[in-house]
């Protein structure tokens, strides 16, 4: 009896997460392909038809948001790889006993809701807010500049909304390299550049790996920073799917949109990490 | 290995930090401010008033309710539900383990967005009715894996042997669990508890997605951006930045002085 009992545990308690996993996130992506492919309106209903045109007519319509984001997505993750290694490097070999008090104060603007960090970060962008307008008052910035609408307002908005899923991955590749293994090539005359670049670069790559995964896919599919502090030049094809889902009711090509993004990024990420060769990264992973 | 670069890499730290807190540290002064008109986007003086009044517009004070409820709810769904499977995982081989693992994974990575959107187009043709219950359908299955994971990770270093000697002691497997167990893995469970209550208070995107005509004090504050934000939002921002702030505080000396 017991051993039936053990066998049947551990199925016993996934089954309520499991299931709840499966209907409200497997399931859902399975309608969500059907429903991209029916045609009608919300009066009167929509029927699968196989209507592909779904794709064609809506890619073709926003071809340009959707290639806008991947391009933003993938300049915030390079700008956050050259900003975020020199702190995760300084906390991982420098950080002494207050490494767990830097790390928390990363991310404390976790605490703060993502549309409100957001909002004070437009006031603070703003023609006439706290930062430009004494800085237009001195002559520094001439009276008509703005910031607010251009796609670098933007990117600077996803640059500071993800930069903690940055740093954490770097840091925690960076604290597992033994100071050993640094102290040996400079021992073997390697200077303080080359021991960075044959020996600190390599065993940081999986940390960098992760964080462009951690920050790409969610700063691509963003629709919260272009709306608050972007233009109409700036349209990110989340706010797209967002306004077809939200505003017009137009589920079929939203969603044939929304499965476009999905599949776009799944195979990007995919062909990324072949391209950087998993093995050597599972290998460091590993140890 | 300290010297010029190692000052240099430290001022930078700084600099990136202060960076990080500016926007916050603005959101708390302008809760403090005293504005003439609709928007508080200039500063005019100080004042406690909105600290007073803080639940002073209905609609925003009924938001924030629900987004305590949903997040209790959450909390306690995804604890639950997420601590069994965290305990099966980190306890158990078993055949579907790996499929688990793959299907939690998928769902910590999957764009908000998509989830989001593929679990609105579920409701609506299965003419489930959007509101509090749909937002907490989508909380609790975005929460589940992170609280799994983290519960997993303490149930891994678990010495088997606390298990024998209870059974050597006569218990069956479920006061094992309840009276040996549990106790250890408490720690974890809550903070899986705490960070389900955190992410829910926070959504933003899957909840824009499943809340029909439902607010939560996100999707108040996003409805709100184009007539200008009253100062209370800024006073419950600061409540809960300043609350969620004391908790990490408070587990982080807690395992502090466990550990010493």
């Amino acid at each position: 009896m017991d051993r039936a009992k053990r066998t049947l545990a551990p199925y016993l308690l996934v089954l309520p997460g499991g299931l709840w996993l499966l209907l409200f996130f497997a399931v859902p992506m399975v309608t969500m392909l059907s429903l991209s492919l029916q045609e009608g309106d919300i009066v009167n209903g929509f029927v699968f038809t196989g209507h592909w045109q779904n794709y064609t007519e809506s890619l073709g319509d926003y071809r340009t948001q959707l290639i806008r984001s991947l391009v933003y997505g993938a300049i915030t993750s390079f700008v956050l790889i050259v900003m975020a290694f020199p702190v995760a490097y300084w906390i991982a070999f420098y950080g002494g006993r207050r490494k767990a008090t830097y790390l928390f104060l990363i991310m404390l603007p976790f605490f703060v809701s993502f549309v409100l960090r957001t909002i004070s970060w437009r006031m603070l962008l703003t023609d006439d807010g706290v930062l430009l307008h004494p800085l237009k008052e001195a002559g520094i910035l001439p009276g008509d500049f703005t910031v607010l609408g251009s796609p670098a307002a933007v990117i600077a908005g996803l640059v500071y909304s993800f930069l903690p899923f940055m740093v954490l991955p770097i840091y925690v590749a960076l604290e597992r390299i033994d100071p050993r293994v640094i102290e040996a090539a400079r021992d073997l005359y390697a200077g303080p550049l080359t021991s960075f670049r044959k020996v600190v670069l390599p065993l940081a790559l999986p940390g960098v790996f992760a964080g462009v995964l951690m920050t790409f896919v969610p700063a691509s599919s963003d629709y919260v920073n272009s709306e608050l502090l972007g233009s109409s030049e700036t349209t990110m094809i989340g706010q797209v799917i967002q306004a077809k889902f939200l505003s017009n009711s137009d589920y079929p090509s939203a969603s044939a949109l929304s499965f476009t993004l999905m599949a776009v990024l799944l195979i990007g990420v995919f062909s990324y990490a072949r391209a950087l060769g998993t093995e050597d990264v599972m290998k460091v992973a590993a140890r | 290995m300290t010297g010029r670069g190692g000052r240099l890499l430290h001022a930078y730290t700084w600099l990136l930090i202060a960076w990080l807190i500016l926007p916050i540290s603005v959101m708390i002064l302008f809760g403090f401010n005293n504005p003439n008109g609709r928007y508080n986007q200039t500063w005019q003086g100080f004042t406690l008033k909105w600290y007073k009044d803080v639940f002073a517009l209905d609609a925003l004070t009924s938001a924030l309710i629900t987004s305590l409820t949903v997040a209790v709810l959450t909390a306690l769904i995804a604890g639950a539900l997420g601590t069994a499977i965290g305990y099966a995982l980190g306890r158990y081989r078993f055949t579907g383990a790996g499929g688990l693992n793959l299907l939690m994974f998928a769902a910590i990575s999957s764009p908000e967005l998509v989830m989001g959107s593929s679990l609105l187009s579920l409701f609506v043709t299965m003419g489930f009715p959007l509101g509090t219950a749909s937002i907490t359908i989508a909380h609790v299955m975005f929460s589940i894996s992170f609280v799994a994971i983290v519960v997993r990770a303490r149930v891994m270093t678990l010495d088997r042997s606390l298990e024998e000697a209870a059974a050597d002691l006569g218990a069956n497997g479920w006061t094992t669990f309840w009276k040996v167990i549990f106790p250890i893995i408490l720690p974890a469970v809550l903070s899986g508890v705490m960070l389900a209550f955190a992410l829910s208070i926070d959504d933003f995107v899957i909840t824009n997605f499943t809340a029909g005509t439902t607010e939560t004090f996100p999707l108040w504050i996003w409805g709100a951006t184009r007539v200008g934000l009253p100062p209370q939002v800024n006073v419950m921002g600061t409540m809960i930045f300043a609350i969620g702030v004391l908790f990490a505080v408070i587990a982080n000396v807690r395992s502090r002085s466990r550990k010493a």
